[in-house]
């Protein structure tokens, strides 16, 4: 699950082009989007895109993804109970 | 500001290939869109508005060789062409052409066919207009997300007003590609069914494809019965670049400057044709803007629900159904709309009905936060 | 109606080198055009960590409007007329190559050239006239008459006008803040002038 959790925070960071963050700037339980991290409505689609190309994770809600992108353990929760790969 | 006239029209669409077929199908509740089932653009099967190519070419061949011209150049000149038709004297070194698009031949991206890398550019698709038809100047592109065909009208009207054009046609169209469906289907936007703007059950747009053309003219035509675009304003969200303002602000902004050119008010505004794309957060901010401008009872449509979303040519098509319900006095319905599905109260034509229409608004916004809105009188 | 306006002050972006009115600002060897972009980003200090999330046709507007907007007072309704004429090109090819694989959002957003208008209203605040044209080539008659429309009638009281292309990782930026304070006199001749005058 650790792996896991920086697995996920290395690929956001690289994904969504958050230059000059490291992994350790990410707190696990931090909120991703709003106040946290500060991610948007494009981000969030970049991360259906991120679990779908690594996990193989089809999101095709939006709602649900609401419940997902919370922090990164909810993430990292979410991919452990549905990955595909 | 000066006025600038709204001659002659064409619309080329999968409800017809002349203004009349189109206003007939709307009039009768006819949508021009239904399930896709085409490989080349998705691998699924998507709601969307597509215009049959082989009667397209069967048009065509009365003015030029199909196989020349891509499909949306074929389109755009053939809905020229009929507003030449009906202007045979009109004399084209002196009368501008403006040219909206979004996305252009972008189709070619993926499959050129046998057409060069360059065709793809949107200044190649102004010099085939311009050179099929013999237009003197310069053409004048606007790319401006989907505010571009009513932009269009805007920037005939600016540039006329200081005396930098008389006449012009002002061209407007966009193509369902592979590009805008593989786009719009990673932005979770495009609906499984025919899009229904301002209802409660609305799940995003649906796409369509099609061609405008318009004469426009800053002097007033000698004949009575006219409509002139009189009040006129963009005005940027500065709040997201894909997302719409929570507040409205740029559209509420753009309708406050266009009326305050007229001199007239929201309540004299008899009719509204809304943008309506059918996403949640779309209609939601265009329901709030028009409460904010007080224009909460003015009875309003979205044409989006015959044509899916036609991007670049949208606000063209709109403003021209528009210029022909003010000249016919007639309101057309918003047609798949259910139940009232946005926060603030609104007005949503629910069947046609004759109306007496002196003035008309159209508005319209689109990505990178832009909002239009155009105000027309009936002279 | 007639009324003078003036080049209160311009920017060019072009083959590693970046000028105004008064000066070079910044000059670079760099090919690659991520990393001449982050050079200037640094170079100007700036913090804002939505530029790295943006394509090229923007960064190189909001760089060119940051480097104008610092040594300019400006008003929140300065127009903006932009124009080029690859369009978006750069990243629409980007995106359709995302398209074999998994359609990229984030690329996609991108693929109109307006987007860098709704870039600068949001990091500048402007909410004011947009319009984004497409021309073989400079069109100085286009945004000058344009401009000239939008001052004269009131719309705006000052308008950023200009050229920003990208093409192939080549890219050619000229901007102009344009009022009615006096400077350079705002004519099609003289945004000729400065368009075409060499880098020097």
């Amino acid at each position: 699950m650790i792996n896991l959790q920086t697995e996920l925070k290395e690929s956001i960071i690289e994904q969504l082009n958050l230059e000059d963050m490291e992994p350790a700037d990410i707190g696990n339980d931090e909120p991703l989007f709003g106040d946290g991290l500060g991610l948007d409505s494009i981000d969030a689609l970049e991360l259906i895109v991120l679990l779908e190309k690594d996990y193989g994770i089809k999101l095709t809600d939006p709602a649900q993804s609401r419940e997902i992108f919370v922090s990164i353990n909810k993430m990292a929760e979410f991919i452990e109970a549905n990955r595909t790969k | 500001m000066k006025k600038l006239y709204l001659l002659d029209d064409a619309i080329i669409s999968p409800l017809g290939f002349s203004t009349e077929e189109n206003i007939k199908a709307i009039r009768e509740g006819r949508s021009g869109l239904k399930r896709q089932q085409k490989p080349e653009i998705t691998e699924n099967s998507f709601y969307a508005g597509i215009i049959d190519e082989s009667p397209l070419n069967d048009d065509f061949k009365a003015i030029g060789n199909p196989k020349k011209y891509t499909k949306l150049e074929k389109m755009m000149l053939l809905a020229v062409q009929q507003v030449l038709n009906k202007n045979p004297n009109l004399n084209l070194a002196e009368t501008a052409l403006v040219v909206t698009t979004t996305k252009g031949n972008i189709n070619l991206l993926k499959d050129p066919g046998n057409f060069p890398e360059i065709r793809i550019k949107l200044s190649e698709l102004g010099k085939v207009i311009a050179d099929f038809f013999g237009f003197a100047q310069t053409p004048i592109i606007v790319s401006n997300a989907c505010i571009s065909g009513g932009l269009g009208l805007a920037v005939a009207r600016r540039l006329g007003s200081i005396g930098k054009i008389k006449n012009a046609f002002v061209v407007g169209g966009d193509l369902v590609s592979d590009f805008v469906v593989s786009g719009f289907n990673s932005f979770q936007a495009l609906s499984q069914e025919a899009c229904k703007p301002f209802s409660n059950d609305r799940n995003g747009i649906s796409l369509g494809e099609a061609a405008a053309a318009m004469l426009v003219s800053i002097d007033k035509p000698e004949s009575s019965g006219n409509i002139a675009l009189i009040g006129d304003a963009t005005v940027n969200d500065a709040n997201h670049i894909s997302g719409p303002s929570r507040t409205g602000e740029g559209l509420y902004q753009s309708i406050q400057k266009a009326l305050k050119e007229t001199s007239i008010s929201a309540a004299e505004i008899d009719f509204l044709s809304a943008h309506g794309t059918a996403t949640i957060y779309n209609d939601e901010m265009e329901s709030i803007a028009f409460h904010r401008s007080a224009l909460q009872d003015t009875p309003l449509h979205s044409l989006k629900g015959y044509y899916g979303h036609t991007l670049g040519a949208s606000a063209l098509i709109e403003s021209i159904i528009t210029k022909h319900s003010m000249l016919k006095n007639y309101l057309y319905s918003s047609k798949n709309f259910g139940e009232l599905g946005v926060s603030k109260s609104l007005n949503i034509i629910q069947q046609n009905e004759e109306k007496e229409i002196n003035y008309g608004l159209k508005t319209a916004s689109g990505f990178g936060g832009c909002n239009l809105a155009l105000v027309l009188k009936k002279e | 109606m007639q009324k003078d306006f003036s080049i209160k002050d311009w920017v060019k972006i072009k083959d590693g080198k970046i000028s105004n009115s008064k000066n070079e600002i910044f000059n670079s060897s760099e090919k690659n055009l991520d990393v001449f972009l982050k050079s200037v980003y640094d170079f100007l200090e700036l913090k804002y960590p939505k530029f790295h999330k943006m394509d090229g046709l923007s960064k190189l507007g909001i760089l060119g409007t940051e480097i104008l907007f610092r040594e300019n007072s400006f008003s929140t309704d300065t127009a903006l007329i932009f124009s080029n004429n690859s369009s978006s090109l750069e990243t629409d090819r980007q995106f359709q190559e995302s398209t074999k694989t998994f359609a990229s959002p984030a690329l996609f957003v991108y693929t109109l050239p307006n987007i860098i208008l709704g870039e600068i209203s949001i990091k500048f605040k402007l909410q004011s006239e947009n319009a984004f044209f497409i021309a073989e080539s400079f069109n100085a008659e286009l945004l000058k008459n344009y401009s000239e429309s939008l001052l004269t009638s009131g719309k705006t009281s000052e308008v950023l006008c200009g050229w920003l292309n990208l093409e192939n990782g080549e890219y050619d930026v000229f901007l102009c803040l344009i009022s009615s304070e006096i400077n350079i006199p705002f004519s099609e001749e003289s945004l000729k002038n400065l368009y075409f005058a060499e880098n020097d």
